[in-house]
């Protein structure tokens, strides 16, 4: 095997074009190849960096495939019960109002079996920020059905595809809680492309800032893939995610308060 | 100063966690311990001491609240009935596992099931053998007076911040909703946010410049460390055995046999000892105020020179278990009760201790 030389010239610091923001730890992420939770991860802890608030936010990470996500957020994190996590955030909130609060969650853990917690916390118009990473499947327990299962898509649970008479339909909980007052800025993204992730960045960045104004909750829905679960490579889970998922899970602003 | 004052025990408590500095209230409305929110909610306690009293959708989301304010150093409590109880611990378990402090209220009513509103011990063996899921405990106080509701406020935060561990008050719905005298401790002032920092470094309050991130968490997929953590709680709960037991002993000094009772059905024993004694029966009460740790200690030395035991609960026999594990078999050890929400009358426990005890 050859040996492989790193040119000097690229390691030189007035070279450097790219590098993990320090709001991220060393750690490496256990993420499958081609996820979008890295991005995500990155993008939020990049909005906290560019903001200068790591000192003044707590996160809140979710049962699921990112139960882990305090590994590598290097900011205070508490790890939830699954589906808890906006419970967690209120009190959060409420308790210390100065600080920026906002939780970590995949579709099972929002939109299953945590969505009295998901609905109530945005009734109420708890003033934190909730980043909802959906992709369709139970990632971490191995690809079963979520609530954002498209039809007759398969999963582990719904092995000759999602059948809507007997499973329901997939659940758009972002249009569902748009609809109610507390909530002050709504909006699906996704991380697949750079202009997404830029994108998903400036919502993301707003829906921080939002916090400031105390007018109520931001909810950021990314769509994302999970090419383990759906049993495809990163490509072509991206490609499957463009032609099916979006246009179920349209891209935009949902609802925008100022 | 004293301040006295005439209150129910769902009352007094509630009015004891404002005084005792508490952050927070989160929680469910359930008979019979509404009064506790309700309570709350009229003294309105974010303009009286910035104290959060907050409504959840259920028992789970309040219980989960509890979680995310104990993670912050905050001293937070709910309180609820045994049905929302059951619900609560899921959470419960979280806060053991991750080592957090918070109190707990449970107001016990009749069941299983939705059961009955009517007071009741059924919840002995889910409060102080665990409750939810994995090897924990509570620490468990079992007060018997609206005095004790009170004191075991303060009581209970001093604990769960000293061991770092849930406290449960384990209450039943006669000693919530009776009216009794009661002397209230003054206003203690809320911590401030530099005072957390100091007492409780492991807070999640926000990453200052220069510190290690902190991450409160109950999961730990290295199998090796999470038998080292349960090791360590297992240690934690034997510290508290040895240093945190409490009872009452009343005319234990003289007595042939011994009623063993905790909260509502210590009461009834009080007035069951003066009528025995009357007849001539010299009967004593050993009360536990603290089911975890349970006083087995003093049970077991009045075994050597005691001719029986009569234990009285609201349940049909759950601390009997742990009344008879604590004297080794060596007296007799019986069970008189009622269930399903049911007071039998202090005549009614002396016929007990006549017919299942002396006469047995």
């Amino acid at each position: 095997m050859a040996e492989f030389k790193t040119n000097p010239e690229i390691v030189k610091p007035e070279n450097l074009v790219y590098k993990r923001t320090e709001m991220l730890t060393p750690a490496t992420m256990h993420y499958c190849p081609g996820c979008g939770h890295g991005t995500t991860h990155r993008i939020i802890m990049e909005v906290i960096e560019e903001m200068g608030v790591a000192a003044d936010t707590v996160g809140i990470a979710p049962v699921g495939c990112s139960v882990l996500a305090y590994d590598y957020m290097n900011i205070d994190m508490q790890e939830a019960a699954h589906g808890r996590a906006p419970a967690l955030a209120t009190a959060v909130k409420r308790l210390m109002p100065e600080k920026f609060v906002f939780t970590y969650q995949g579709d099972g853990d929002l939109a299953a079996i945590g969505t009295a917690e998901t609905i109530h916390a945005c009734n109420r118009g708890e003033n934190i920020t909730i980043i909802f990473v959906n992709n369709g499947i139970y990632g971490m327990t191995g690809g079963q059905m979520a609530p954002t299962t498209l039809e007759n898509m398969k999963a582990s649970t719904c092995p000759y595809g999602r059948d809507i008479a007997t499973m329901g339909s997939p659940l758009k909980i972002t249009e569902l809680i748009a609809q109610l007052p507390g909530t002050m800025y709504v909006t699906r993204q996704a991380v697949h492309t750079p202009a997404a992730v830029r994108s998903t960045k400036k919502a993301i960045r707003k829906a921080f800032e939002n916090q400031k104004l105390k007018k109520g909750l931001s909810f950021v829905e990314v769509v994302s893939n999970c090419n383990s679960g759906w049993k495809m490579t990163p490509r072509q889970a991206n490609e499957w995610m463009v032609q099916n998922m979006f246009p179920y899970f349209p891209l935009g602003d949902i609802k925008v308060n100022e | 100063m004293k301040e006295l004052r005439l209150m129910k025990g769902n009352e007094a408590f509630a009015e004891a966690a404002i005084r005792a500095g508490a952050d927070g209230y989160f929680g469910y409305p359930i008979t019979p311990q509404s009064e506790v929110m309700e309570y709350l909610m009229a003294q309105k306690t974010e303009e009286r001491t910035g104290m959060v009293t907050l409504q959840a959708e259920s028992e789970i989301a309040a219980i989960n609240m509890v979680y995310g304010g104990a993670c912050c150093g905050k001293r937070v409590l709910t309180s609820s009935s045994s049905p929302g109880i059951s619900l609560k611990q899921e959470g419960i378990s979280y806060i053991a596992g991750a080592e957090l402090p918070c109190v707990i209220l449970n107001c016990v009513r009749g069941g299983p099931g939705l059961g009955t509103i009517q007071p009741s011990q059924s919840d002995y063996f889910q409060s102080t053998k665990g409750g939810g899921h994995g090897d924990y405990r509570l620490i468990v106080l079992a007060p018997a007076s609206v005095q004790e509701m009170a004191d075991f406020a303060s009581l209970g935060f001093d604990l769960a911040f000293k061991y770092r561990n849930p406290v449960l008050i384990l209450a039943d719905g006669a000693i919530g909703q009776v009216m009794e005298k009661v002397e209230l401790q003054p206003q203690q002032p809320r911590l401030t946010m530099d005072e957390i920092k100091k007492n409780t470094p492991w807070a999640t309050v926000g990453r200052a410049n220069g510190r290690e991130r902190n991450f409160v968490t109950s999961l730990d997929l290295d199998s090796l460390r999470m038998e080292k953590h349960n090791h360590d709680l297992q240690a934690k709960y034997r510290q508290i055995e040895e240093n945190e037991m409490r009872y009452e002993a009343l005319q234990c000094d003289d007595a042939d046999y011994i009623f063993v009772a905790y909260g509502t059905s210590s009461r009834l024993c009080q007035k069951a000892i003066q009528l025995a004694r009357e007849e001539g029966i010299k009967v004593g009460l050993l009360r536990p105020i603290t089911l975890f740790p349970f006083p087995k200690k003093p049970l077991e030395d009045l075994s050597k020179r005691v001719k029986g035991m009569l234990v009285v609960e609201l349940s049909m026999g759950q601390m009997i278990e742990d009344v008879r594990l604590s004297v080794h078999d060596k007296i007799k050890v019986e069970h008189f009760g009622r269930a399903g929400g049911m007071i039998p009358s202090p005549h009614d426990i002396v016929d007990a201790l006549k017919k299942q005890i002396i006469g047995g």
